[in-house]
């Protein structure tokens, strides 16, 4: 199993790096789309972001581009008009107005866009060295981020009202919030597709907020979830080529399966959310 | 007059089978997606409607793979895949993540099987075709069929309107009054499941839900009474369809010439069109208050 490259061949130490650096932002990331119940906006945002990845392929520009601009521009668009009304309408007319263009991008582009069907479904072949600095600066930038947000976020994700008292500002913690998810989805797309990113942003946390009611604990769980989770697709991916967004969304679904069955037996529900007011209720 | 009409209509629309088997399906299934979509809109459950869409897309590339018809491939994963959500999430909270790890593995599964087709079918354009839909190569067959579960949507929803309407606005209330809240909110999603299945065979599993959540959030935004809702959405969605295959036809004469511009871009495109023009009207009735008032007032 060592000497079949699987940890020597250059693609792969690239795919390791950049795999273990989506593992644990997704985590983080994906905590606070968990307890938020934003669950939506964490599909829609790579979905988004896939379509200005093919804009940017019909372009011949560096796709990382037009996942950004696609993902965060969602991102400020749902932040901006999602929060007057429901939000799972703006999510999804958002989601309507990129794919919408995606479908005229792929349809333009000549012959069959490769390049493009590589982020929907995720190559681990596909990361080169220069978007594996990539994912390093904009990773980084994305974990300062919700270092700097935790404290409110954690307090305005748990009660509007308490923070709101607090002095907090909730609207501009939320915003900056979608953004954060809007990068995280950009960085996540070339390494596991857009199709799965979400499948990361949502199962760790999933899991293991059956199994403890703490927070910290949940991060730590969801964490140690999404780092196993990575590192056994990338083994199974390399040795049977399949595309690594689907190992990685098996994975996720037996571990909430498996979480959600030990947690029945203890407390008989989600311990980390259950106390919330159900999500796209009108205020 | 006739030139206008050449300007407008491409040479040969008329004369296409394709194009009005596209038009007949186009219709129908905008309608559907109206009337269910209004209902999606106000249960809130816009998330799991585009759901379906992916769950059925799994089911399609399996189909595909299999070299059977995409429909019974989509119909079968969104119908199961309803039952589940349903199932797993039967607190409100835990919908959405029910929702969204079932989809999480679905979307895995729909990865791995487009993958095989890609790779195995040799027919590279197998993607394109689930995930942005197929609606001028519909066989005549599928048309009837899609046509015949139209038709029985619509009696059910008929059948089902009252209890639906009254547990959509107000679970509290309906339960109180004996309507079967859980079997209601089963039969509906299971009939969310047809509907957008339908869409997504002839726009893509991907943008059904531009035909579902656009015209509805645009015709509850028009106005406050429901079944006005209703027909401002059929209306609105078959509009929508309608001018977006006229388009995608001419399309064929526009640059970069070689291919036309797909049906799934001006569909969605005119229908978000129609969402801004609503909201430019500068009415922002509060609907969920208004109308469970309305509710309680008829109760």
């Amino acid at each position: 199993m060592l000497n079949s490259g699987l940890f020597t061949e250059t693609f792969m130490v690239h795919a390791w790096i950049s795999g273990t650096m989506v593992a644990i932002l997704s985590a983080f990331v994906g905590f606070f789309v968990v307890i938020r119940g934003s669950a939506f906006v964490a599909h829609a945002l790579p979905k988004a972001g896939f379509a200005g990845a093919a804009g940017a392929v019909l372009l011949g520009v560096n796709p990382l581009y037009g996942l950004s601009l696609f993902a965060v521009g969602g991102a400020l668009l749902i932040g901006w008009i999602g929060k007057r009304e429901r939000n799972d309408v703006i999510t999804a007319l958002t989601l309507v107005a990129a794919l919408g263009t995606g479908a005229l991008f792929l349809a333009l582009t000549n012959g069959y866009a490769s390049g493009a069907y590589a982020l929907l479904f995720g190559q681990i072949v596909g990361v080169s060295a220069p978007q594996v600095a990539d994912t390093a600066v904009l990773g980084f930038v994305c974990l300062l981020g919700i270092a700097f947000l935790y404290r409110p976020l954690l307090l305005a994700s748990i009660s509007q009202e308490i923070a709101q008292s607090r002095g907090v500002p909730v609207r501009l913690v939320e915003m900056a919030f979608l953004v954060v998810v809007g990068l995280a989805a950009a960085i996540t797309v070339p390494v596991v597709g857009a199709l799965l990113c979400f499948s990361l942003l949502i199962g760790p946390t999933a899991a293991s907020s059956y199994l403890t009611c703490h927070p910290g604990k949940a991060l730590v769980l969801a964490l140690l979830f999404s780092l196993v989770t990575v590192w056994t697709s990338l083994v199974l991916a390399f040795f049977s080529g399949w595309p690594i967004g689907f190992f990685v969304s098996i994975i996720v679904g037996l571990l909430y399966i498996c979480s959600r069955a030990v947690g029945f037996r203890y407390s008989g529900g989600n311990r980390l959310v259950r106390h919330r007011e159900p999500a796209g209720a009108v205020r | 007059m006739s030139h206008l009409l050449a300007l407008l209509f491409a040479p040969g629309f008329f004369q296409s089978e394709e194009v009005m088997n596209a038009l007949l399906l186009g219709g129908v299934v905008a309608a559907i997606s109206g009337v269910i979509g209004v209902f999606v809109v106000i249960r809130g459950q816009a998330f799991a409607g585009h759901a379906m869409g992916d769950f059925g897309g799994a089911g399609a590339a399996g189909a595909f793979l299999a070299g059977i018809n995409t429909l019974w491939g989509f119909l079968a994963f969104g119908v199961l895949a309803a039952i589940g959500v349903e199932f797993l999430g039967n607190r409100a909270r835990e919908r959405d993540l029910a929702t969204g790890i079932i989809l999480a593995v679905a979307l895995g599964v729909e990865a791995l099987f487009l993958y095989f087709d890609t790779h195995f079918t040799g027919k590279v354009g197998a993607p394109m075709l689930i995930l942005f839909g197929s609606i001028f190569v519909v066989a005549p067959s599928t048309v009837s069929i899609v046509t015949g579960l139209t038709i029985a949507s619509a009696v059910t929803i008929c059948l089902i309107y009252r209890p639906l309407l009254l547990s959509s606005i107000d679970p509290e209330l309906a339960r109180a009054r004996g309507v079967p809240v859980r079997v209601i909110s089963l039969a509906f999603i299971i009939l969310l499941a047809v509907v957008v299945e339908e869409g997504s065979l002839i726009i893509g599993a991907l943008l059904s839900t531009a035909l579902l959540i656009g015209p509805a959030a645009a015709a509850l935004r028009l106005t406050h009474k429901m079944g006005w809702a209703v027909l401002w959405s059929v209306v609105l969605g078959i509009m929508a369809m309608w001018i977006g295959i006229v388009l995608a036809y001419d399309s064929f004469q526009w640059p970069p010439g070689g291919h036309g511009w797909p049906v799934s871009f001006f569909v969605s495109v005119l229908i978000l069109l129609f969402y801004f023009l609503v909201r430019l009207r500068g009415k922002l009735p509060k609907l969920g208050i208004t109308m469970s008032r309305r509710a309680m007032q008829d109760a």
